[in-house]
């Protein structure tokens, strides 16, 4: 272990290390994971010079409160999120996103909480001294897997860094995270297992997301969904953004920490380019879903990833 | 065989391999998962096999659905291992303290306890799969005398080494998880072993299973 570590003073609410998930497993029952919202994943890593196999700090609402034990490091916070730098010597920063800042010995990063939307990510330049479980840094709490014992952050533990000791140099990005009207959708495998009232209720009504809403999946409540024959299928294999109906009529979506098969019809699937946004719904939005055919989610993914591109070319 | 490729979202394939859950129609999703799990194709990133089911996903930066439609269409399937089905022997403590739902069994199919561990312990399993939670293996078929719905309200905590059956199935809980499938007994046995990266799950898809009776006894001293 080295000597450089940040201590956690104040652990928040469900503090974790992720980085873009863990592939090939799910045959033994262990999800993707990974960071919930990529491209600010993405965005963070560039900022402190790293690359994306070396894991963040992904917290939700209120962030941890971390003091550092250590050589100079360069770090950086992406989100909408505010935070706060305590220095040394007690003179007290506002905290910018998308930008790289110093800290050094004896300073604090006081992650206050995100506004207005679920996750934010902490990055250092070399990252942090952890060891990969099936070649992923991703902590999944559920299933215990993962750095940390598979658990999130506890108060007075120790995270260890790599310090590489690099020149400081700042960096800097324009990024507004975009609100979404719609979470377009494609059709489910069971999508006929619903009665016409139902799906029309889909597309046309309102839905709230609930607050039984974590890394697992989003519970989303509205107009009852109609399930016309047979509310249990064959337990069969689940990805993120699955929306499966149990019963009692009300929308699950899987997200990232998803078990790996389920056995409740799935009425439709959220596309890949709307993962990120849909993730950052706190409970108590509203959401609308719009149908798309595959082709639409094929092009509008590819749209995503050049946006995406176009922000990490920014940074340099 | 495989009757159908559809997709499910814009980054996995669906490929259904008929509505009937049975052995044979399981053995071709496993040929199928093991055959692509082999080749390591670019783009793949998850292979999820079920009872009747494979699920591909996919990287959509890398491949697209036609792109891996075609491939899987194509795929030539290599000839059937010959290597013997490994049969795995679990230990299993049927005290009042673990089968949960024994007396819940014994009123709802009218048989007496006894015979309802008999019928089960009489009986070689077959895994169809593995999921949900880390290592849960999906056995089967149990038999026809006690088989029985799930639970209507399922438990919020099932003590992890629980082994449940419902309709034809029977699962052991590798994790404390809540679950609704009715509980017969607890093993001591690690089912899934994290820190044994290579090979965390003990039983895989297309192993058979044996359970043995153990006492509380023996079942204390089991992993001393």
């Amino acid at each position: 272990m080295s000597k450089n570590y940040f201590e956690i003073l104040r652990p928040g609410i469900n503090s974790t290390f992720q980085d873009l998930g863990r592939f090939n497993q799910h045959h033994i029952g262990i999800p993707m994971s990974g960071a919930m919202d990529k491209r600010n994943y993405m965005i963070g890593n560039k900022l402190v010079g790293n690359n994306n196999n070396i894991s963040a700090i992904e917290f939700a609402y209120q962030g941890p409160l971390l003091k550092l034990q250590s050589t100079k490091v360069i770090a950086a916070v992406t989100g909408n999120v505010n935070f706060k730098i305590l220095r040394a010597n007690s003179k007290i920063e506002e905290g910018e996103c998308y930008e790289t800042f110093e800290l050094n010995d004896g300073d604090q990063i006081d992650i206050i909480s995100t506004n207005k939307s679920v996750y934010g990510y902490f990055f250092i330049n070399g990252g942090f001294e952890i060891e990969s479980f099936w070649k992923s840094f991703s902590i999944n709490t559920t299933a215990q897997i993962g750095p940390n014992d598979g658990t999130k952050f506890r108060l007075n533990q120790k995270l260890f860094i790599y310090n590489k000791e690099i020149k400081f140099q700042k960096k800097k990005i324009e990024y507004l995270n975009s609100k979404i009207e719609f979470i377009r959708v494609l059709k489910g495998t069971n999508f006929n297992y619903f009665s016409e009232e139902g799906t029309n209720n889909l597309f046309s009504k309102e839905f709230t997301v609930s607050k039984l809403t974590d890394r697992m999946g989003m519970r989303i409540e509205g107009p009852k969904i109609e399930n016309i024959v047979e509310t249990n299928i064959k337990s069969e294999g689940l990805i993120k953004g699955v929306i499966q109906v149990p019963g009692d009529g009300n929308p699950i979506i899987m997200l990232s920490d998803y078990g790996t098969v389920g056995g409740y019809p799935k009425i439709a699937v959220v596309i890949s380019a709307d993962h990120d946004r849909l993730t950052q719904l706190t409970p108590g939005s509203k959401i609308k879903f719009k149908l798309v055919e595959l082709n639409e989610a094929e092009n509008l993914y590819k749209l995503y990833e050049i946006e995406t591109k176009n922000i990490l070319n920014q940074i340099r | 065989m495989l009757k159908n490729i559809s997709n499910l979202g814009d980054s996995a394939l669906y490929c259904d391999f008929g509505n009937e859950i049975n052995k044979e129609t399981n053995s071709y999703v496993i040929r199928y998962f093991k055959n692509l799990q082999k080749l390591n194709l670019k783009g793949i990133t998850n292979l999820t096999p079920s009872y009747n089911k494979l699920i591909i996903s996919y990287d959509l930066s890398i491949i697209n659905f036609q792109d891996i439609k075609k491939k899987i269409k194509d795929l030539k399937l290599k000839e059937k291992e010959t290597k013997e089905a490994k049969i795995i022997k679990i230990p299993i403590c049927l005290d009042e303290e673990f089968s949960l739902d024994l007396n819940r069994l014994s009123k709802k199919l009218k048989i007496e306890k006894d015979n309802i561990i008999q019928s089960f312990l009489n009986k070689e399993y077959f895994c169809y799969m593995t999921g949900f939670i880390a290592g849960m293996p999906f056995l089967g078929d149990t038999r026809e005398n006690i088989r029985l719905n799930r639970l209507e309200t399922p438990r919020v905590k099932v003590p992890k080494g629980s082994i449940g059956i419902t309709e034809q199935f029977c699962n052991i809980y590798t994790y404390e998880s809540p679950g609704g499938w009715n509980i017969i007994g607890n093993t001591p046995v690690k089912i899934f072993d994290k820190s044994n990266q290579e090979n965390p799950a003990l039983i895989n898809p297309g192993d058979r299973v044996i359970f043995y009776r153990i006492s509380k006894q023996e079942y204390q001293k089991y992993n001393e």
